[in-house]
């Protein structure tokens, strides 16, 4: 059930965002922006993770779920660190995510060359 | 000497002596593929980098072209190089070592016009027996100046033309052939305000559309003396715009138009979307496929038309519109 | 004031000359491709739970084993092959954040290590990171002063 749950939730997602790639000028830069900005707020406001205990990786993967993430990192910090959390959250919480991204790319540019579009 | 606004028509008019072709794979698979003069298999043209391999496609062009005139470099008097990557390197790069001395010039996916037009204007005018046009773009550099890393999974709208891999030179002189350049029209900038760098048909249209209006009146021709009107890299967009603005001018060109960017790739085999664009579009499809017929003389008179989006990445993010340039080069066959 | 009507009338009838993607379509493979991203993730996280990570243990397993996967397909030129498929559906998930790394820093490693790949990495996953890390500063800063103010526990 729980495979279900993620498919088509994180299948809804995707398909809604296909609205603003092909529908408005928005680069796919920013779209990327602007969902990880809508999931931390969506988290903030206590939406988004009763969505993530039902969709499960339907929620978490895509970047609405990192949003969510930043979100659980600076507000458990600032639970446990009181101001200064404010500055530690975030990256504690993003920390895998961008990390993996980094390093894994870096070792990727020294195996792989540029190759053209097919 | 000058005729109308913006054109002129050369008492003595130079002759295109020879011109080559150099395209990668892709282009090589099209409907032109076996018109080419060389076709790589490999787009890095063996080399290192996309921008290296741009410039060797230059060098491989001038040298092509040369060669099959018999003219050594140290005989052309000067050189109009232009391509569209950042401060025209791939020209700098490209033809440095031919020691022929340089004009680099850009004016976007014009460039080929530009080249064209001041170096038959330069042998009209005495200054030198030969002088050499070349301009050149590849895929792999202007994604990565205009756009992604070619990795990068985006999807491409249907508006976006596919920048051609290729090279085109030309040598413009003296020495009787059987084509002829007697007129040129010089085009103006024209802004229709469209921010949009993904739909360059439609920023460069208007310019095209002004340009072939200024010729036919500088001229004084119909639509109907010339056997083709051949615009740049317009693309399918582009060229249905370019149809409904001529006509909104009480023009029809419909019979007798051909696009640069619709006839090198097949549009839907190829996945190309709106076309081929590029400075090597409209100079390779001139070289592989207009010259020759010009040169067989199935083709008696041709207007061709470059055009251009003039943008940068910086002007692009700054909001600035996307204008358009085109220039009217009058080819003969004689 | 008339040049701008003008343009905006130019605007206008180019967008209805221009074509446009099947959106349908397009949003049903979006659909796929995101289902079937999400799924994988869904696969990885229940087995890291198996194993008997923690909740947070095993979210963080699922995003490095998407990203690595990313990566190498990314690497391959497979990733932008799926992408071009796929549309949204490749983008949104965290995969499409990695791919969004791996792409510059193999076009750019020509351009050094450090203004090539070092500067170019980051040219647009850098954004995301900026905002995302912005955004939660100022929700974490809203969360403190309504904690220090008693309104929230």
């Amino acid at each position: 059930m729980d495979y279900i749950n993620a498919f088509w939730s994180g299948g809804v997602i995707c398909a809604l965002v296909q609205i603003l790639l092909d529908r408005t000028k928005l680069m796919p830069g920013r779209v990327m922006v602007l969902l990880v900005c809508s999931g931390a707020v969506l988290g903030a406001l206590h939406i988004y993770q009763p969505f993530q205990d039902f969709a499960g990786a339907g929620a978490s993967v895509p970047l609405t779920g990192f949003g969510n993430l930043l979100w659980k990192g600076v507000k458990e910090a600032v639970d446990k660190e009181g101001f200064i959390g404010i500055f530690m959250g975030g990256f504690t919480a993003s920390a895998v995510g961008i990390s993996a991204a980094l390093v894994f790319s870096y070792f990727a540019s020294l195996m792989f060359d540029p190759k053209m579009k097919k | 000497m000058t005729k109308g606004l913006q054109s002129i028509a050369f008492e003595k008019s130079p002759y295109l002596v020879s011109s080559a072709s150099v395209v990668g794979k892709k282009e090589g698979e099209g409907p032109l593929g076996k018109m080419f003069d060389m076709v790589e298999k490999e787009d890095l043209f063996g080399e290192n980098t996309w921008e290296e391999a741009e410039s060797t496609m230059q060098k491989e062009a001038c040298l092509l072209a040369m060669g099959k005139a018999h003219v050594e470099p140290k005989d052309v008097r000067y050189l109009f190089g232009g391509d569209l990557l950042r401060q025209g390197v791939a020209t700098s790069m490209g033809v440095s070592e031919l020691n022929i001395p340089l004009f680099g010039l850009f004016g976007a996916c014009s460039t080929s016009g530009e080249a064209l037009a001041l170096a038959s204007m330069s042998v009209a005018a005495g200054y030198g027996e030969y002088m050499l046009a070349v301009t050149s773009s590849h895929f792999g550099s202007a994604e990565k100046e205009f756009r992604f890393p070619l990795g990068y999974a985006n999807q491409r709208p249907l508006s976006a033309q596919w920048t051609v891999t290729g090279s085109g030179a030309f040598l413009v002189g003296t020495k009787r052939s059987h084509v002829r350049i007697t007129g040129v029209t010089v085009g103006k900038i024209v802004d229709y305000g469209l921010k949009d760098s993904q739909n360059m048909g439609a920023c460069m249209a208007p310019a095209a559309c002004d340009t072939i209006i200024r010729n036919l009146e500088d001229f004084e021709r119909t639509a109907q003396d010339y056997n083709r009107i051949v615009t740049g890299d317009l693309g399918y967009v582009g060229q249905s715009i370019l149809f409904d603005l001529m006509r909104g001018k009480g023009y029809d060109i419909k019979k007798n138009h051909m696009d640069c960017g619709m006839t090198i790739f097949d549009q839907i085999s190829q996945d190309t979307h709106a076309g081929g664009s590029g400075c090597g579009c409209a100079a390779t499809t001139l070289s592989a496929y207009i010259l020759p017929k010009l040169d067989r003389g199935e083709w008696k008179r041709v207007l061709f038309v470059p055009t251009g989006a003039l943008m940068s990445t910086v002007s692009y993010n700054e909001g600035a519109s996307v204008p358009g340039i085109a220039h009217g080069i009058v080819l003969e066959h004689c | 004031m008339d040049k701008e009507r003008q343009q905006q009338a130019y605007e206008n009838y180019v967008k209805k000359k221009t074509p446009v993607h099947n959106l349908p379509a397009n949003m049903g493979k979006a659909f796929v491709a995101g289902g079937v991203i999400c799924t994988v993730g869904q696969l990885v996280l229940n087995f890291c739970e198996k194993l008997g990570f923690d909740k947070d243990v095993s979210g963080g397993w699922t995003s490095m084993i998407l990203v690595v996967i990313s990566v190498l397909l990314t690497g391959f030129n497979i990733y932008p092959r799926i992408a071009k498929w796929g549309g949204a559906g490749t983008l949104v998930p965290i995969t499409g954040f990695a791919n969004s790394v791996a792409a510059p820093a193999i076009e750019y490693k020509k351009e050094g290590q450090v203004m090539g790949i070092g500067c170019k990495i980051f040219t647009i996953a850098g954004p995301v990171i900026l905002y995302g890390i912005f955004t939660s500063w100022v929700l974490g800063f809203v969360y403190w002063l309504l904690k220090v103010s008693g309104i929230a526990s």
